[in-house]
């Protein structure tokens, strides 16, 4: 091959390995790599800032399975990456960021516009690479997408000076990906596989416990699979949603701060946890010391540094989630003789009558103040539960996983372990270039909406047709919530009001639809109408109870065992089903 | 308690900083971490002393085996190895008490390889403990400056650390 500018290579190595679109903001230091762009089969989608760009490559990732791609310049558009690489991080999503870097020369010396990106994104990230020959550029394109991609998935940045674009070369193809430091193990151990049937048929209360990584395996098929040839009830974390159909008879639903009532103490009172692929995450566990008290520990993940980490596993196993579960169901097949047929029914009979007693809970009155769980419940029930749904992060996304009874893997997308406000509109975005037939909502809150809707500059040019329905309580909600729980009804800076801004103007502002509901009887007409605009983005400001709060609450440091189910049920008081447990009285960490 | 590891990790640039970081991350100071080349040419040996508890310990060498560069973490421990530091200490020596201090030295079997008109650097090689008695003995006399090499370690026996488990197995 001829010779060819670094920029070309750069181009020419992200079609080898297929990327269709990237998420960026040209400028000075990238400049060269948006030339050969031009020619590319790449798609470039214009954001407006950059933590948009990074937070569109991780919704094209979620939505997909695909590596989303995001691109920005050096100095500030690299840093402004940096707030969707760690949601990325957090979350285990494939995602390559690419960053222009001052020219070699100039690096380490404060040029305009430099920053040590490889530095500041470090730990945010699952691996950088600085690129400081040109030769090296298709080789470093190819590792970062197969480290992005394998093993447990995460962002990977490539920084490349300036100079490195701008240079000629002989390009050369990717040869073969050699990390001899990155080997993930993938397929279990077969002895492991063997102690979890065991525990599995010697248990009487076990809980499948589906976390984030049978989304990523697309072990969804596998899950259920187990599920119903056992008989065991499943509990789906925030980042599971959708793992197994939340109407199927076996489904509990999400556990945690928010989960509801059966799928929090079930896990307190199982005998046996069956995680795959979750973290133990604060939010899940309440205070760690009197979690799942009675609960031995099977933890199936593919990173071990996730197993025992909170808390100690019985039976570790580390390994792909669809690996280990088509492991674990052969063993459970072979097992059927020689192991007594464990019977989990009574197990079932009192799950059940948990969820037919303590289901989520809110009152909407005909003519009393809107509420932001029925506008939910209104958009699930409208579109079926067959959309894809995003979300920011506080009440509204709260109330999106609880209301919306999600039917498969990959719709329902949020910012789970970092829990970065404003993820909701660009994630929603990038789910909708990667999924262009489906429809996208984008379930948000006016605070999270004000962090990053510039976004809807670049959906109304490229048109790109989400839903966006703000449910507008004026408030920073969920801190609201927290101020008027345990500050005292102190509320410190979190009032945003109704009125600033304009939602409707702000949308018609940007090119988009823009529509207000203040009543009940407004709100399917409003979702039916947005639901039929297909050439731009629709925002619907749906003025919401000011006053609502999120319930079933585990209070940060709680136990899951004192899980407060809110006013809903203040008149039929729970009988609360606590076991007589002696915790330990180490003190726990508390995380806010 | 203080624990040594022994890190392999690709020679490249910015790995120091990725592994380091994981325990400034926590707010763990590390004691001593030194740092070479090996047997291979493309691979250094980083030898980490630090203080920490059990339990984040082990998550922390977890992570840092998850690290994409570096190739293998163990944990050495002290009765299945040999460690060494080495100091060089410059020590003020006025003619009256040059020979005390060569006769420290020679008792240490420490080497002079520096000699000035009222001071003296040398050379100590040992365990820690040796390092840090010589130190304290010479202390009087008055420090002017002194570094250290930091730890480094193998294990005891005709065994590589590439032969040995991780230190933590899933």
């Amino acid at each position: 091959m001829s010779e060819v500018t670094g920029a070309k290579a750069l181009f020419l190595a992200l079609e080898a390995v297929g990327v269709e679109h990237i998420f960026g903001i040209p400028g000075g230091a990238i400049l060269p790599a948006y030339d050969p762009l031009i020619d590319s089969t790449v798609k470039h989608i214009l954001c407006r800032h950059e933590q948009g760009a990074a937070h569109a490559a991780d919704g094209y990732a979620q939505a997909s399975g695909k590596v989303g791609v995001c691109m920005a310049t050096s100095g500030p558009g690299a840093t402004n990456l940096i707030t969707g690489l760690a949601s990325s991080f957090m979350d285990s999503i494939p995602v390559v960021a690419i960053t222009g870097q001052v020219p070699r020369p100039a690096m380490g010396y404060d040029a305009f516009q430099e920053s040590d990106i490889t530095g500041n994104a470090g730990p945010v990230t699952k691996h950088t690479f600085l690129v400081m020959e040109p030769d090296d550029i298709a080789q470093t394109v190819a590792e970062a997408f197969h480290i992005a991609s394998t093993g447990r998935p995460g962002p990977v940045l490539i920084d490349i000076p300036k100079d490195v674009l701008q240079a000629r070369f002989t390009y050369k193809p990717a040869g073969p990906v050699d990390l001899p430091g990155y080997q993930p193990t993938t397929k279990p151990n077969q002895r492991q596989i063997v102690e979890a049937a065991k525990l599995i048929a010697e248990s009487e209360r076990p809980i499948l416990y589906a976390g984030g990584g049978i989304i990523k395996a697309g072990a969804s098929a596998e899950l259920v699979q187990l599920a119903e040839m056992t008989g065991i009830p499943v509990v789906t974390t925030l980042m599971a949603r959708g793992v197994i159909p939340d109407g199927h008879d076996l489904c509990l639903g999400m556990p945690g701060m928010h989960g509801n009532y059966t799928a929090v103490t079930a896990l307190q009172r199982s005998d046996l946890l069956i995680g795959i692929g979750p973290r133990f995450d604060d939010r899940v566990t309440g205070k760690l010391s009197h979690f799942a008290p009675d609960a031995k520990i099977i933890h199936a993940d593919i990173d071990p540094a996730e197993i025992s980490k909170n808390r100690k596993a019985d039976v570790p196993i580390v390994g792909d989630a669809k690996a280990v579960l088509v492991e674990l169901i052969k063993v459970i097949e072979s097992r059927r003789g020689k192991d007594s047929q464990p019977d989990y029914s009574a197990w079932r009979d009192t799950v059940n009558g948990w969820k037919k007693a303590y289901p989520y809970k809110y009152t909407q009155t005909e003519d009393g103040p809107l509420k932001p769980q029925y506008v939910v419940e209104r958009i699930a029930a409208l579109t079926d539960g067959n959309a894809i749904y995003c979300s920011g992060v506080g009440q509204h996304q709260m109330w999106g996983s609880q209301f919306i009874p999600f039917r498969r893997p990959r719709t329902w997308i949020n910012s789970g372990g970092s829990g970065a406000m404003g993820f909701g509109v660009p994630a929603a975005m990038g789910a909708k270039v990667a999924m262009p037939d489906d429809e996208v909502w984008c379930i948000d809150g006016d605070g999270c909406f004000q962090m990053t809707c510039q976004e809807l500059a670049t959906m109304a040019v490229e048109k790109i047709p989400i839903k966006i329905a703000i449910l507008n309580n004026a408030y920073l909600g969920m801190v609201r919530q927290w101020q008027e729980l345990f500050y005292d009804e102190r509320y410190s800076e979190v009032e945003f009001g109704w009125d600033i801004p304009d939602y409707v103007k702000l949308a018609e502002a940007y090119g988009c639809i823009g529509l207000r509901v203040e009543s009940m009887q407004d709100v399917d007409t409003a979702i039916e109408k947005a639901r039929g605009v297909n050439d731009r983005p629709v925002v619907i400001d749906f003025r919401c109870d000011k006053g609502e709060m999120c319930y079933p609450m585990v209070a940060a440091g709680s136990s899951n065992d004192d899980i407060i189910l809110g006013p809903e049920y203040e008149k039929e008081p729970v009988a609360h089903e606590l076991g007589d447990h002696l915790y330990s009285q180490e003190e726990d960490m508390v995380i806010d | 308690m203080k624990h040594t590891i022994a890190v392999l990790v690709e020679n490249k640039p910015g790995v120091l900083a990725r592994v380091s970081g994981l325990f400034a991350r926590r707010g763990f100071n590390i004691h001593s971490l030194a740092v070479g080349t090996t047997e291979s040419p493309n691979v250094s040996r980083m030898t980490i002393v630090v203080d920490l508890p059990e339990r984040p310990l082990e998550h922390v060498t977890k992570q840092v085996y998850k690290l994409i560069n570096v190739l293998k973490v163990i944990e050495l421990e002290p009765e299945l190895s040999v460690e060494r530091e080495l100091m060089l200490i410059k020590v003020r020596a006025v003619a009256e008490v040059r020979a005390r201090i060569i006769e420290l030295t020679e008792i240490f079997r420490g080497k002079v390889i520096d000699v000035g008109t009222d001071s003296m650097t040398i050379e100590i090689t040992g365990a820690p403990e040796k390092i840090q008695a010589f130190e304290d003995l010479v202390a009087v006399y008055g420090i002017i400056e002194l570094v250290k090499s930091g730890r480094v370690a193998l294990s005891r026996g005709s065994k590589s650390i590439k032969d040995r488990q991780l230190r933590v197995a899933g």
